[in-house]
């Protein structure tokens, strides 16, 4: 389903076209089955939808906004579709961005002699260290031991919460506010907000997401490591036959989903906040599945879907006060339901398998009477 | 340390290990009939929430219970539809059902309850006292008892080793595994109750905490059987109440307590390394995960 593999019939344009257009299908179907829930309190549906859309493309601010939530779901988008691609499914995006966002803001705060260029290589490293370490445990644990990436994952993720609680409240607290939160980083870390989005916390690592993209593309199509994670991912058994290291591809592939998605934090932590936050993350890492899904796995589509669901991300977020009963836990349940609507996907080739079948038979009763 | 510190340790133990037995049992169930279920950690939370909801306005634990049972049914038939009638890949569509487990659990107890995190308190007489751990240790002895002694247990394991042999022999595939699936629902979603009407007080946001992962881990340690499974749950509640009785206490040779994040992180590092000192694929149901 992920992997996207060919079909004989039809130029690869035709293909891709009709892969839009079922995504598409699939999104409008998941926004409406999720909206009409909130029917029950008494809400109407297509007025929910009108409010989400309004209060995420409504003014500059609010795209801004809708970009500035897309962002990190770039980061953990790519992550997961490169996990996806070697045959593995990264449960751990949060549990990596949040220790890539932590160590960014770790480095933020103590290397404060760092000048300006130079100090946001020092904090991307950071990031992409600790998620590469983190993914690249439970790779580990996979192909060495076996353990399902899915439950070590997952487990993971609470450990790095535990971590960063720690490291956040016992070492590098900032003491002049009640929040849990890390000392600010030092201003040569920071990252402007772009003008153009008039107030809207967006910064550069919006584009950064859109060179990552590039980035992940490039080594999974072009490069011999990308092959390699894609022969794994099609076919573990095939791969060993043409003499690909399986549990090499198994490790590299999760610690580089891990230090992709270790960037994903960035735009918060030396941006908007300019310092780490406990619980900053929106369950970006999740939301991911669910971007990575509906992009199947494809770089590029992941910016698109990171968008849009960037953008329910934020036009929920208004529900809040502008409905009576309707909370932004909304959002959750609307990427729930397009990754329902993706699924159900196979609906498509019932149908079609049907109609084939139907007309293989009349076929038959033709040739036999 | 007293007996006394004992006697607590293992009444938490024999309280925190229950409800993971649910979720493992349920595991067991649609594991051994070649399905994948991801989606326990979601049945868990729809349980804990409906259970909380019902018995709130019926005032029955046993009420809340059932209603919990209903609800994971219900969701656990969504599921069956996707993965074993559309052949959706069953990681993603049990993922699904957890984001839509915890997405409208607070959306309806917005509107429930009036408050999105959390439900209103449980009194003390409408919850459950010792009756689970009754429950939990007769369904390992059903659940054992129905995958060894019965026709249909038998049945459940062929579909999930060799479905092909079992359509042979004239059983639908397709239909034994949705039941198994549903079943399985109810089950998990059943431990889920036991976290809001029998553990705590109320119902709280995303309170099933990894549990479902937790109990997929035990089955993988308990090599798809019901009794070594249980004895795996037994050992992560081992975990969870220690360290709950850990937090904020000073271990021998040291001035200050532990910190309590190092506590709190102990069961989850506990599943870690138990899957990782038990290599799982070996002993797997040969086609699970394969659609039929």
């Amino acid at each position: 389903m992920i992997s996207g593999a060919a079909s004989n019939s039809g130029g690869i344009l035709r293909q891709t076209l009709l892969e839009l257009l079922r995504a598409l299908v699939a999104v409008a179907a998941g926004l409406l089955l999720g909206a009409s829930l909130t029917a029950i309190a008494g809400e109407n549906p297509l007025n929910i939808l009108a409010i989400l859309f309004r209060s995420a493309f409504g003014t500059p601010w609010d795209f801004g906004m809708s970009l500035f939530y897309a962002t990190p779901l770039i980061f953990t988008g790519l992550s997961v579709a490169i996990a996806f691609r070697a045959g593995l499914f990264n449960i751990g995006a949060e549990g990596q961005l949040t220790l890539g966002a932590l160590a960014a803001a770790v480095v933020g705060v103590t290397a404060t002699g760092v000048a300006a260029p130079w100090s946001l290589f020092l904090a991307v490293l950071a990031a992409m260290s600790a998620g590469f370490l983190w993914g690249g445990i439970a790779g580990v644990l996979k192909a060495t031991r076996g353990s399902h990436e899915v439950i070590t994952t997952i487990m993971l993720n609470f450990v790095a919460a535990g971590i960063a609680s720690f490291v956040t409240l016992e070492m590098f607290r900032n003491t002049e506010t009640q929040n849990p939160e890390t000392l600010p980083v030092a201003a040569s870390f920071a990252l402007k907000p772009l003008t153009m989005f008039e107030g809207a916390p967006t910064t550069v690592a919006f584009f950064w997401g859109i060179a990552a993209a590039g980035v992940v593309a490039f080594l999974l199509f072009k490069s011999v490591w990308g092959f390699g994670v894609r022969a794994v991912g099609q076919s573990e058994p095939a791969a060993l036959v043409a003499g690909i290291n399986v549990r090499r591809v198994q490790i590299t592939a999760m610690a580089v989903a891990g230090a992709v998605a270790g960037l994903a934090g960035l735009g918060e932590v030396l941006g908007s906040a300019g310092r780490f936050r406990l619980g900053f993350s929106a369950d970006y890492g999740f939301m991911g599945i669910a971007v990575a899904l509906l992009a199947r796995g494809r770089p590029f589509a992941v910016i698109l879907a990171a968008i849009l669901f960037g953008a329910l991300h934020k036009g929920a977020a208004d529900l809040d006060f502008e409905t009576e009963n309707v909370t932004r836990d909304l959002a959750v349940v609307l990427q729930a339901s397009v990754i329902i609507m993706v699924c159900a996907d196979g609906v498509w080739d019932a149908i079609r398998d049907g109609l084939r079948r139907r007309r293989s038979t009349a076929i038959r009763a033709e040739s036999a009477g | 340390m007293t007996w006394e510190i004992l006697l607590q340790i293992l009444a938490s133990t024999a309280r925190m290990s229950i409800p993971l037995l649910f979720a493992a049992m349920a595991g067991i169930i649609a594991e051994r009939s070649g399905v994948i279920n991801i989606a326990l950690e979601g049945f868990i939370l729809f349980g804990a929430f409906f259970a909380a909801l019902v018995t709130l306005s019926s005032g029955s634990p046993w009420v809340g219970l059932v209603a919990a049972m209903l609800a994971g049914s219900l969701v656990a038939t969504l599921y069956a539809i996707l993965v074993v009638w559309l052949r959706a890949d069953q990681i993603v569509a049990g993922t699904a059902i957890n984001l839509l487990a915890f997405g409208s659990t607070p959306l309806i107890g917005k509107i429930a309850f009036g408050s999105g995190g959390s439900s209103p308190a449980i009194e003390l007489a409408d919850r459950f006292q010792y009756e689970p751990i009754i429950l939990g240790i007769l369904l390992v002895v059903i659940v054992h008892l129905w995958l060894h002694r019965t026709t249909s247990g038998l049945w459940l394991q062929f579909a999930g080793e060799h479905p092909e042999a079992l359509e042979c022999a004239g059983v639908k595939v397709r239909r034994l595994r949705t039941i198994a699936v549903i079943v399985s629902g109810a089950t998990a979603a059943a431990g889920g109750a036991l976290l809001s009407i029998w553990l705590s007080s109320s119902f709280a946001r995303g309170m099933s905490a990894g549990r479902g992962f937790m109990a997929l881990a035990a089955v993988v340690f308990g090599r798809w059987m019901p009794i070594p499974t249980a004895l795996a749950c037994l050992l992560f509640g081992f975990t969870d109440a220690l360290q709950m009785r850990l937090q904020g206490a000073t271990l021998p040779r040291m001035t200050e307590p532990l910190p309590v994040q190092v506590i709190q992180v102990l069961p989850y590092l506990a599943t870690i390394v138990v899957l990782a000192a038990f290599v799982g694929r070996a002993y797997a149901p040969r086609a699970l995960g394969r659609p039929a």
